[in-house]
């Protein structure tokens, strides 16, 4: 086992700055930068590989992972509502975060496998896009039942021309059209620096996470514990869902992680714009101040341990 | 010199309603805005500009009274019990009222 890696410890760094009150503080045209190389660094990988692959063939995963996407936020929600005894539309905007993914605890995670020379299914990219929407549906609906008067077309708007699944579909787009051997031109940037860009990216988002504390201290014991607890739950469903669908240890560890992170981009904004009520602090210290964090210093590894696991007593 | 009476209506805001806001800023008559990222603390907690979900904009609206009323009347009952918001009318002289 290696030890703990560099870019975890950038995000450590992030995050202790952050709880010192240090002055340190990235523009937030910086943190835009970073994001956008890192989802068209990870879309562009996919649609390289994605190239390689029959879409019929990998028909069944994307069915799969869609429902799933849509099944978690149903079981996040009654026990936001029955334990935490949170309002209707709290409770359904965090199932939505819960449903959907972080990009940044996939980018971490595939950091992870990279450096331990783990294989994956590099084309995981695409299931990471189909996850990022059901959720926000079903969030949606839990909060205003179906014969709601959302407007659904700005709505679709908002989600489909995000600024994340604009990045990651067109950078699949570009990987598939260009191939590997087109883009090496452009892969210093955009896979040379990712590490780098992605320790960066931690530093920020360890700053974001300590931010995030004072409002932790107010929302109290439940969401801490929610934060913890469903992640174990959403892994352990992705875990056996990879498995299931014969994906390598890699892909299964890739898959557990996409289950278990929960969503601080486009979940957020659909949110604002379609749950106003929900109060955005609530699921953001759950996803950002507990969550994240989480993930990236417990879980990544847990849930590789998970998937070896499953592997291992499956065959 | 001589300069006409305007209002400019000024809103803090988040980022997040950038779209819808400008949409409801020309259906009112506005003819113009003016947009800068901003940042700064109140009720809603530290809005620090560092990501997406804590930006916060200020939008600037140079126009006549009854268009300045309709705006400050139509953000309130739609976005004051929701949204981090707070605006304020100011008097301003400009030099071109066609413009505004």
């Amino acid at each position: 086992m290696l030890p703990i890696d560099p870019i975890v410890l950038f995000f450590i760094l992030g995050l202790a700055a952050g709880l010192a009150r240090s002055d340190l503080r990235l523009p937030g045209a910086v943190y835009e930068f970073l994001s956008v190389i890192l989802l068209l660094a990870i879309g562009l990988k996919g649609g390289v590989e994605l190239a390689q692959q029959s879409l019929v063939a990998l028909l069944p995963q994307m069915i799969a992972v869609v429902l799933m996407g849509l099944a978690l936020p149903l079981v996040a929600y009654p026990l936001l509502r029955g334990i935490g005894r949170l309002a209707r539309a709290d409770a359904a905007s965090i199932a939505a975060h819960y449903g959907s993914v972080s990009i940044g605890t996939y980018a971490v995670a595939v950091a992870w496998l990279i450096a331990r020379e783990v294989t994956f299914e590099e084309y995981l990219p695409l299931l990471l896009v189909l996850l990022e929407m059901p959720a926000i549906v079903v969030g949606i609906m839990l909060a205003r039942g179906v014969s709601a008067d959302t407007d659904w077309k700005s709505l679709a708007h908002e989600v489909l021309l995000g600024k994340s699944i604009v990045l990651l579909v067109g950078g699949l787009l570009i990987g598939w059209a260009a191939g590997p051997v087109a883009l090496e031109p452009v892969s210093g940037l955009f896979f040379g620096l990712f590490h780098g860009v992605l320790a960066l990216f931690l530093l920020e988002m360890g700053l974001v996470a300590a931010g995030q504390v004072t409002s932790l201290r107010r929302h109290g014991l439940f969401l801490v514990v929610f934060g913890v607890v469903f992640p174990l739950f959403g892994a352990l469903v992705g875990a056996v869902l990879g498995w299931l669908l014969g994906l390598s240890p890699g892909g299964t560890m890739l898959l557990a992680t996409l289950a278990a992170s929960a969503s601080y981009i486009a979940v957020p904004a659909a949110m604002r714009m379609a749950l106003p009520e929900a109060n955005p602090a609530l699921s953001l210290t759950a996803s950002l101040g507990i969550t994240f964090p989480f993930n990236i210093l417990v879980g990544i590894p847990l849930y590789h341990q998970l998937a070896g696991l499953l592997h291992r007593l499956g065959g | 010199m001589h300069a006409d009476a305007r209002k400019l209506v000024t809103i803090v805001t988040e980022a997040a309603l950038e779209r819808r806001l400008v949409e409801d800023l020309k259906r009112l008559g506005a003819h113009g805005y003016t947009i800068s990222d901003a940042r700064g603390e109140g009720s809603r907690g530290v809005r620090s500009a560092g990501w997406e979900a804590s930006s916060n904009i200020r939008v600037e609206v140079i126009c006549d009274e009854a268009t300045a009323e309709a705006i400050a009347g139509h953000l309130k009952a739609i976005y004051y019990a929701n949204y981090a918001m707070i605006l304020y009318l100011s008097d301003v002289g400009v030099l071109r009222p066609q413009k505004f």
